[in-house]
C-alpha cells in the first residue's frame, strides 16, 4: 500500500437555492405532490423555449468569486444529448466549452485543492417505479432545478481528504446561502475520479469513475475501498479498466456499471435557443458585495468580539446556522461564553448533527435566554435549567409555561428548606456521628441527600448554609 | 362569395360600414373550405368555433364600438405553431392527438389584435421538405395547378391564401419554408430579421434559422401582420428588443436613388428562363422608378445548401429527441422494454423525411465529425453572413430570383432528397444570414404558373423591402405586362 500513492478529482452538483428553476418560473420547492410544480417549458413541450434565471447566474459567480475562479466575460449554454424518461427534451441545457467560471480554488489544511471549471445547467426529473415494477413514473417537479456542477483537478490525494473537501465546500456553500447542500436529499451529488499510481511516476494511472454515494461518509469509504482494489489490481500486475462503477452502500464495494466502450457520445453543441451570457465588471462587483463574512472571518471574529476560544469558535462557526443562532441569542443576553457552552453541550446534542438553518433549530433563540436568565436569578438549578431545554426542544412551549406547569421554580424558601434539612438529619444518624468525628466531606453527602428530596429544586447554597448551621447548633 | 377575395384593409372597411357581418364571412368561408379545399387539401384542421367569436365580433360591429386591428380576421396558422386548444400536429403522426395547452407567442399577440384562428394548414413534417409532399397526412396541392406542388414547407399556408380560403396566414421559414411556396402560390410571404418576431411556440425545427412570418395577398396586408406579431417576447431570449416601425406607413414611398444590389452567383446555369426573364423585366421597372440597379457578388453562396443541411439537421436531431412515447404524443403498442418504446415510437411515429434528416443531424454532431462537418459549417456561415454585410455596405436592398424553378410536379423530386434540396438554393443563405427578405409574385409563366421575385433587405429593415416590393406590386398590377 505505501508505495502507491492515491489521486482523486470530484464532480460536485449542487442544487441552488433560487425560489425559481432554471429555465421557467416554476418553484423549486421540495417535496411538493408530483408533478405540481410543472409547467410546458420544464416538461418539454413542442415549440417552448428557456429563459435564464439570472439569480442562478448570481449564485454562480458568488461561487466563483469566492473561490477565486476566474469568470468568463462571454459563456454559452450547451445541450448535452442523451434520451431518458426523466429527462423531457432528451437533452440537458448545460455549459461545455465556454463554461461560466475556470480554475479557483479551495483550501484545506493549508493544501490548495484546484477547480478545473464551475457551471450551470438544468437538474432532471426523478422516476418513480410502481411496486410490481412494470410501470415507472416521472415526476418533473425537480426537471430544471438550477445546478452548479464544480469539477475539480485531480489534487486530492486520500479518501479522508475528499470527505474534508465536501465538508469545507458544504460549510462554505452554506455560508452563501447558495445550497441546503444536504446529499441524503439530493441536492448535494457527488461524482468521484480516482486512480492510484506508483510513488515518483509522474503519468496518471488508469482512472475509473466511482458514482451513487449519498453521504460524504459513503465518499470516503468508496474511495477506500476503490483506491484499494486498483492497488490490489495493480500488485497483480494486471491493468485496470477505465469505467464507471456504482458504490453498493450495503455490502460495501463497487461495482462495474459501464466501461469506456459503452459510454454515451453526448453530441455537445451550443443551445441555439439561448443568447450567449455577458457578464460585465459592474455585475460581479454587485455580487462580490453581497458575499458577507465567510467561515474563516467569522471564526477570527468571535474569538475578538466574544472572547471565546479557538476551540468553541470553530464547533460554533462550522454551520452557518449555528452561528447565526449564537450571535441571535448574545443579542438578547450579553453573555457569550454562557450561551457557547449551552450550545455546544445542549443544543447541539439535541440537533444530532442535522445541520439546520438559524429559523429551524426548534428552540428560539429567546426561549434559550429565557432559561439561562432563570438560572442567572437562581430561580431555577442548572439541571432543571437542561430538562426544560430538553422539554421546550421537544414541545415547543417556553420556559416560563413549563417551569409553571411543572413547578421547578428552585426552592428558595429556607423555612421550606429547613424542614428538608431537619428530614435529612433525622434519617442519617450514621452521617451525623461522623461528622461529629470530624469528617468534613460528609456535608456534601447530606446536600446531596436534600437535593434528592427536593428533585434538584432547591438551590444547593442555600442548603449548604443551613445544613452547616444546623450541624454547628449540634455541638 | 366576393368578399372572400378582399384583402385584410378592404375587409375592415367594410366591417366599420357594417356592410357585411363577421360571422357571414366566417360561415362562408368555412363553407367554401369545405367545398374547395377536398382538392385542395390546404387545411388540416378548420376551427368551427371561429362562427361563435365571429358572431361576438358581430355584437361589437353593431353596438359600434371600435375594433381592434384585426377584428373579425379570419387567419389560417401553419400547423407548427401552437394554438391552444386547437390540435398541433405538425403534420406527423408523432404528434397526431396533440393539444398544445398554451399559445405561441405570435397567436397571443393576433388573439389581442382581434383575429379569428379559422384553422391549421398542411406542411411537410416538421417542416422538412420544400413540396408539402411529406405531410403524414396527405400532399396539398397548388391550386394554379392541381398536379403540381405548391412548394413548401408552408405549402398549407401559401394554397390557403392564394385560393382565398382564408384572409391571410403565418408560416415559418427555416431555409426558405415561407418564401419558395410563396413564390409557387403567387403570394407575399415574409421571412422577417432572426430575432424580429417570437419563436416560443414555433415547434423548433432549427432553432437558429426559425422564423414566423406572414403570408398574405398583397404587400399591404403584409405590413399590417408583420407590426403585430413583432417585437421583443420576454419567453424568447434570441428575440431582439429593437423598435417596431409601423411599416404599413413606408408603403408608397419613393425608391428614386435606392440602390438595389443584383448577385451575380444568383443567374447560373439551370435557372429557368422565364423566371429569369421576369426578373430582369422587373429590374427595369424599378430603374424607371429611379433606383439604381448594381450587380453585386456574393461569393460564399454555392456553399450555402450544403452549409445549411448540416446546421439546420444537427438542431433537429436534438430539437425532435423529445418526440419519444413519454409524455405526449404517439406511443407505438408494442415494445418489451424502455429501449423498444423509444425506437418503436420513432420509428412509426416520424416519416421518411423526418427519419432522414435526424440521422444526418445525428452524424454531423457525433464525436469524431462534429469538427468536420458542424464546426466547419459554423465557419462557412460566418463567411456566407459576411458577404451580405459587405453588399449592404454598397446597396439597400439585393434582388434575386426565389426560386431557380416554377412549381413542379407532385412526385418529382420525391425520391432525390438532393434535389429537393437545391429548391431551397436561392433562399437558405438568408436565414444562415439572420437577414429579412420576402417573395414578391411578379407575374405567370406561359402555362399560368406563379413566379416570384425575392427581396432581401439589411438586418431589421423589413420596411426597406416592404416599400420596394409595395413598388413592384403596384407596376405590376397597373402595366398587367404578363
Ligand atoms: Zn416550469
Amino acid at each position: 500500500m505505501e508505495d502507491y500513492e492515491i489521486v482523486i478529482g470530484l464532480e460536485v452538483h449542487v442544487e441552488l437555492l433560487t425560489k425559481t428553476k432554471m429555465f421557467c418560473s416554476c418553484l423549486t420547492e421540495f417535496g411538493a405532490p408530483p408533478n405540481t410544480h410543472v409547467c410546458p417549458v420544464c416538461t418539454g413541450m413542442p415549440g417552448v423555449l428557456p429563459v435564464i434565471n439570472k439569480r442562478a447566474v448570481e449564485l454562480a459567480l458568488k461561487t466563483a468569486i469566492v473561490f477565486n475562479s476566474e469568470i468568463s466575460r462571454f459563456c454559452r449554454f450547451a445541450r448535452k444529448n442523451y434520451f431518458y424518461p426523466d429527462l423531457p427534451k432528451n437533452y440537458q441545457i448545460s455549459q461545455y466549452e465556454e463554461p461560466l467560471a475556470k480554475g479557483g480554488y479551495l483550501e484545506i489544511d493549508g493544501k490548495r485543492i484546484r477547480f478545473k471549471r464551475i457551471h450551470l445547467e438544468e437538474d432532471a426529473g426523478k422516476l418513480l417505479h410502481s411496486e410490481t415494477g412494470f410501470i415507472s413514473f416521472v415526476d418533473f417537479n425537480r426537471s430544471g432545478i438550477p445546478l452548479l456542477e464544480m469539477v475539480t483537478e485531480p489534487d486530492i490525494g486520500s479518501p479522508e481528504e475528499a470527505e474534508k473537501f465536501l465538508e469545507k465546500l458544504k460549510q462554505i456553500l452554506e455560508y452563501l446561502e447558495i445550497s441546503d447542500c444536504n446529499m441524503e436529499e439530493g441536492s448535494l451529488r457527488c461524482d468521484a475520479n480516482i486512480s492510484v499510481r506508483k510513488k515518483g511516476t509522474k503519468e496518471l494511472g488508469v482512472k475509473t469513475e466511482v458514482k451513487n454515494m449519498n453521504s460524504f461518509k459513503s465518499v470516503r469509504k468508496a474511495l477506500a475501498y476503490e483506491s484499494k482494489r486498483q492497488i490490489e489490481i495493480l500488485k497483480r500486475g494486471e491493468k485496470i479498466v477505465q469505467e464507471t462503477r456504482l458504490w453498493n452502500e450495503k455490502e460495501e464495494i463497487t461495482e462495474s456499471m459501464r466501461t469506456k466502450e459503452e459510454a454515451h457520445d453526448y453530441r455537445y453543441f451550443p443551445e441555439p435557443d439561448l443568447v450567449p451570457l455577458e457578464i460585465n465588471d459592474g455585475w460581479i462587483e454587485e455580487i462580490r458585495k453581497e458575499i458577507k463574512e465567510m467561515p474563516d472571518e467569522r471564526k477570527e471574529r468571535f474569538k475578538k468580539d466574544y472572547g471565546i476560544s479557538d476551540y468553541d469558535a470553530n464547533v460554533l462557526i462550522s454551520h452557518k446556522g449555528i452561528a447565526d443562532y449564537f450571535e441571535e441569542c448574545v443579542k438578547l443576553y450579553n453573555n457569550p461564553k454562557v450561551i457557547a457552552n449551552w450550545i455546544m453541550s445542549e443544543i447541539l446534542a439535541q440537533i444530532k448533527g442535522k445541520v439546520l438553518k438559524k429559523e429551524e433549530i426548534p428552540l428560539k433563540p429567546e426561549y434559550l435566554v429565557d432559561i439561562l436568565k432563570l438560572i442567572e436569578e437562581n430561580k431555577i438549578t442548572v439541571n432543571t435549567g437542561k430538562e426544560i431545554l430538553k422539554e421546550v426542544y421537544n414541545t415547543g412551549l417556553s420556559p416560563c409555561e413549563i417551569v409553571e406547569k411543572k413547578n421547578l421554580l428552585q426552592i428558595q424558601d429556607i423555612e421550606l428548606i429547613g424542614k428538608f434539612v431537619e428530614e435529612v438529619i433525622r434519617e442519617n444518624e450514621k452521617a451525623i456521628n461522623d461528622w461529629k468525628k470530624g469528617k468534613q466531606e460528609v456535608i456534601s453527602f447530606l446536600v446531596g441527600q436534600v437535593m434528592r428530596k427536593t428533585k434538584g429544586r432547591a438551590n444547593p447554597n442555600i442548603v449548604r448554609n443551613i445544613l452547616i448551621e444546623y450541624l454547628k447548633s449540634l455541638k | 362569395m366576393e368578399t372572400l377575395k378582399l384583402s385584410i384593409w378592404q375587409l375592415r372597411e367594410l366591417y366599420k360600414k357594417k356592410e357585411v357581418k363577421p360571422s357571414e364571412v366566417v360561415m362562408s368561408l368555412i363553407e367554401e373550405i369545405y367545398k374547395k379545399d377536398k382538392e385542395i387539401h390546404s387545411y388540416l384542421y378548420i376551427n368551427e368555433k371561429a362562427i361563435e367569436q365571429a358572431k361576438k365580433v358581430d355584437e361589437k360591429i353593431a353596438k359600434s364600438e371600435n375594433l381592434r386591428e384585426l377584428e373579425g380576421i379570419p387567419i389560417s396558422i401553419k400547423d407548427n405553431i401552437c394554438t391552444k386548444e386547437i390540435p398541433t400536429t405538425c403534420a406527423s403522426k408523432i404528434l397526431q392527438n396533440f393539444i398544445p395547452p398554451y399559445d405561441a407567442t405570435v397567436i397571443e399577440r393576433l388573439k389581442n389584435a382581434g383575429a379569428i384562428i379559422i384553422g391549421k394548414t398542411n406542411m411537410d413534417e416538421f417542416a422538412f421538405g420544400s413540396s408539402t409532399e411529406n405531410s403524414a397526412f396527405g400532399p396539398t396541392k397548388n391550386p394554379f395547378d392541381l398536379n403540381r406542388v405548391p412548394g413548401g414547407s408552408s405549402g398549407g399556408s401559401t394554397a390557403s391564401v392564394a385560393s382565398n380560403l382564408c384572409f391571410a396566414s403565418l408560416g415559418s421559414d427555416t431555409g426558405g419554408s415561407i418564401r419558395q411556396p410563396s413564390a409557387f402560390c403567387g403570394v407575399v410571404g415574409m421571412k422577417p430579421t432572426y430575432g424580429r418576431v417570437s419563436r416560443y411556440g414555433l415547434v423548433a425545427f432549427a432553432s437558429s434559422l426559425d422564423q414566423i412570418g406572414p403570408i398574405t395577398k398583397n404587400v399591404r396586408d403584409n405590413t399590417i401582420l408583420l407590426k403585430i406579431i413583432s417585437g421583443k417576447d420576454k419567453k424568447d431570449s434570441t428575440s431582439v428588443n429593437i423598435e417596431v416601425p409601423d411599416y404599413e406607413k413606408h408603403l408608397g414611398e419613393e425608391i428614386k436613388n435606392l440602390k438595389i444590389g443584383v448577385p451575380k452567383e444568383y443567374f447560373i446555369e439551370g435557372i429557368d428562363r422565364e423566371i429569369k426573364e421576369k426578373i430582369f423585366k422587373v429590374l427595369k421597372l424599378l430603374e424607371k422608378e429611379g433606383a439604381i440597379i448594381e450587380e453585386i457578388t456574393l461569393p460564399h453562396t454555392s456553399y450555402g445548401i450544403a452549409t445549411y443541411y448540416i446546421i439546420a439537421t444537427a438542431e433537429a436531431s436534438s430539437n425532435l429527441a423529445r418526440f419519444d412515447g413519454v409524455k405526449y404524443g404517439y406511443r407505438s403498442k408494442n415494445y418489451k422494454n424502455l429501449f423498444e418504446m423509444y425506437t418503436k415510437t420513432r420509428g412509426e411515429g416520424f416519416g421518411e423525411e423526418v427519419k432522414r434528416r435526424i440521422i444526418l443531424g445525428t452524424y454531423v454532431l457525433s464525436s469524431g465529425y462534429y469538427e468536420a462537418y458542424y464546426l466547419k459549417a459554423q465557419k462557412v456561415r460566418t463567411l456566407i453572413k459576411k458577404d451580405f454585410e459587405l453588399a449592404f455596405e454598397k446597396v439597400d436592398v439585393i434582388i434575386t430570383p426565389t426560386t431557380p424553378e416554377l412549381p413542379f410536379k407532385i412526385g418529382e423530386k420525391k425520391d432525390d432528397p438532393l434535389k429537393m434540396y437545391l429548391s431551397d438554393i436561392f433562399t437558405v443563405n438568408v436565414n444562415l444570414s439572420g437577414l429579412p427578405a420576402i417573395n414578391i409574385p411578379i407575374g405567370f409563366s406561359l402555362n399560368k404558373l406563379p413566379i416570384g421575385l425575392q427581396i432581401i433587405g439589411n438586418f431589421f429593415k423589413e420596411e426597406e423591402i416592404l416599400k420596394v416590393g409595395y413598388v413592384i406590386e403596384k407596376n405590376i398590377k397597373e402595366e398587367k405586362y404578363e
